[in-house]
């Protein structure tokens, strides 16, 4: 299944927060979305995600969603979301619960996708529990546990310290190199962009806009935080992004 | 000359004594039976503890306890359930749907204030003098507060675990059912703590105004005798009574809130 953006703008209270975005979001990698604060790509996510209606134009989903998929866009989000009353094996079965699966479907996907997070130790704790990293990768679990078309992933990391963000990283890296997903990845972090990212699109200051693309074509596992490309590159989008990011700083709220 | 830095973080971090609570009740006790004994206090002013003791006693081998708690009891019970219940339903419905917000909240403000026992008459009228007018008063008095109090937790449910809901396309049902609903119980179940104080309250009101049995015409019927040792034996009753109450209210909150801390 493909997404493709086609002139979407959005528009709150009056003011224009993304303007003209014309986008195809390729299956199978991941797309990184970067801009300075303010700049509607959460926003832009939630669009895509179809959380909120764009005032203009229009986002189109093309092909079938593949076999066995239970909820084709599938968001992971920043502040986890996950339900403080349910264990971490009840916070997967909730996607699930909805389907009618049976029992022994559902009890092979939870084993599985925990497996895949390396969770399967920590079923029936709860989320007061749990670390920051931890929580995040259940919220992973439950994305992964309804076999999206697309991943939406909105600042997933961002709420982590450095070093947990690193250690998230790898997983991510290990869980796409394993089985390829198709995911939109929003971040303010250039690091994690380039690191995660196929391809990276650079929006400008608010009303947001497409002023960059970037295909990284060196394979996932093969970058390392270190690796002087990736640095270039990273130094390449910063330049692109630093006038904007300095001008969103010295912006007022809501002004 | 070398001094250890004062320390200034103390304080202001309640801690659970446990015992605490009980040595106050003693030691008040204690003084009231020494006061009244050295005739610091007068027996018009206050009834020895060990005599209210006795006429608790008394009270409880003539069976007149059970003749007069059950009932009061059952009016308790069968009021709250009915209060709580539509309460409950009511906040849901306003916290969910705006039309309703926008149409009941109003009202449910407007009956809020009311004192719910100045309408006793007027359900006297309408479901008789006998126990139905008094499971009205009771289910009214708690209804409101119960309404308020559901609602005020519905809406402060966390959007984002609604937003979550929402994106992986679960029904609205299984969102009210998984996801507002436990989010909102501790929101309910401290309304609940307040509903049930009210619900105490007008128990012994409605007694007192139009009962033969119950703590309240007890209370009332020791009190125009100027019976201070029954008035004091049937007070200590709905204090017990009350702490039960709360005590009922910690546990079931201390089951179903495991997941806070």
């Amino acid at each position: 299944m493909q997404l493709s953006l086609n002139g979407v703008g959005h528009v709150y209270g009056g003011t224009d927060v993304l303007s003209d975005i014309t986008l195809d979001i390729p299956g199978g990698r991941i797309l990184c979305i970067v801009g300075p604060s303010g700049c509607g790509k959460s926003t832009l996510l939630r669009l895509i995600g179809g959380l909120e209606r764009p005032a203009r134009g229009q986002i189109l989903q093309t092909g079938t969603p593949p076999e066995g998929c239970l909820n084709p866009l599938t968001y992971v989000f920043q502040d986890f979301a996950l339900l403080p009353w349910r264990s971490v094996e009840g916070n997967v079965r909730l996607v699930l619960e909805d389907h009618r699966l049976g029992a022994d479907a559902v009890e092979r996907i939870v084993a599985d996708v925990l497996a895949r997070t390396r969770l399967s130790d920590f079923r029936t704790a709860l989320p007061r529990q749990l670390s920051g990293g931890m929580k995040q990768r259940v919220a992973i679990a439950r994305a992964l546990a309804v076999n999206p078309a697309v991943m939406l992933m909105d600042e997933p990391l961002s709420a982590l310290d450095a070093q947990t963000r690193e250690l998230l990283m790898d997983d991510l890296v290990t869980l796409w190199t394993r089985s390829p997903f198709t995911a939109v990845y929003v971040t303010h972090n250039l690091a994690e962009a380039v690191r995660l990212g196929h391809r990276i699109v650079v929006l400008s200051r608010r009303p947001g806009r497409i002023s960059e693309v970037v295909d990284i074509d060196m394979p996932l596992d093969a970058r390392r935080a270190d690796d002087p490309d990736l640095a270039r590159h990273q130094q390449r989008l910063w330049g692109v992004m630093r006038d904007a990011a300095r001008a969103a700083d010295a912006e007022l709220l809501n002004g | 000359m070398a001094e250890p830095v004062p320390f200034r973080g103390g304080g202001f971090a309640p801690r659970a004594k446990r015992g605490v609570g009980l040595v106050v009740f003693v030691l008040l006790i204690a003084f009231l039976e020494w006061g009244t004994r050295a005739g610091l206090i007068s027996a018009l002013t206050l009834p020895r503890p060990s005599d209210v003791l006795a006429e608790f006693g008394a009270l409880y081998r003539s069976g007149r306890l059970w003749d007069n708690l059950l009932p009061s009891l059952q009016r308790l019970a069968v009021g709250a359930t009915f209060g709580v219940t539509a309460g409950i339903l009511v906040g849901f419905v306003i916290g969910l749907f705006s039309y309703a917000r926008a149409g009941l909240v109003p009202l449910v403000a407007a009956l809020f204030p009311i004192p719910k026992i100045a309408l006793l008459p007027l359900f006297v009228i309408w479901f008789g003098i006998d126990e139905a007018s008094k499971y009205a008063l009771i289910a009214f008095g708690t209804f409101t507060p119960t309404v308020v109090a559901t609602h005020g937790a519905v809406d402060n449910v966390d959007r984002t675990l609604i937003r979550m809901g929402q994106s992986f396309g679960l029904s609205w049902f299984s969102i009210v059912r998984k996801i507002v609903l436990p989010g909102a119980m501790p929101g309910i179940l401290s309304g609940l703590r307040i509903s049930l104080a009210i619900a105490i309250i007008l128990l012994v009101a409605a007694e007192m105004l139009g009962a033969q049995t119950g703590i309240g015409a007890y209370i009332l019927e020791a009190g125009s005798l100027y019976d201070l040792e029954r008035l004091f034996a049937g007070v200590t009753i709905l204090s017990v009574l009350g702490v039960t109450v709360s005590f009922i209210i910690t546990r079931i909150e201390r089951r179903l809130l495991r997941w806070r801390n």
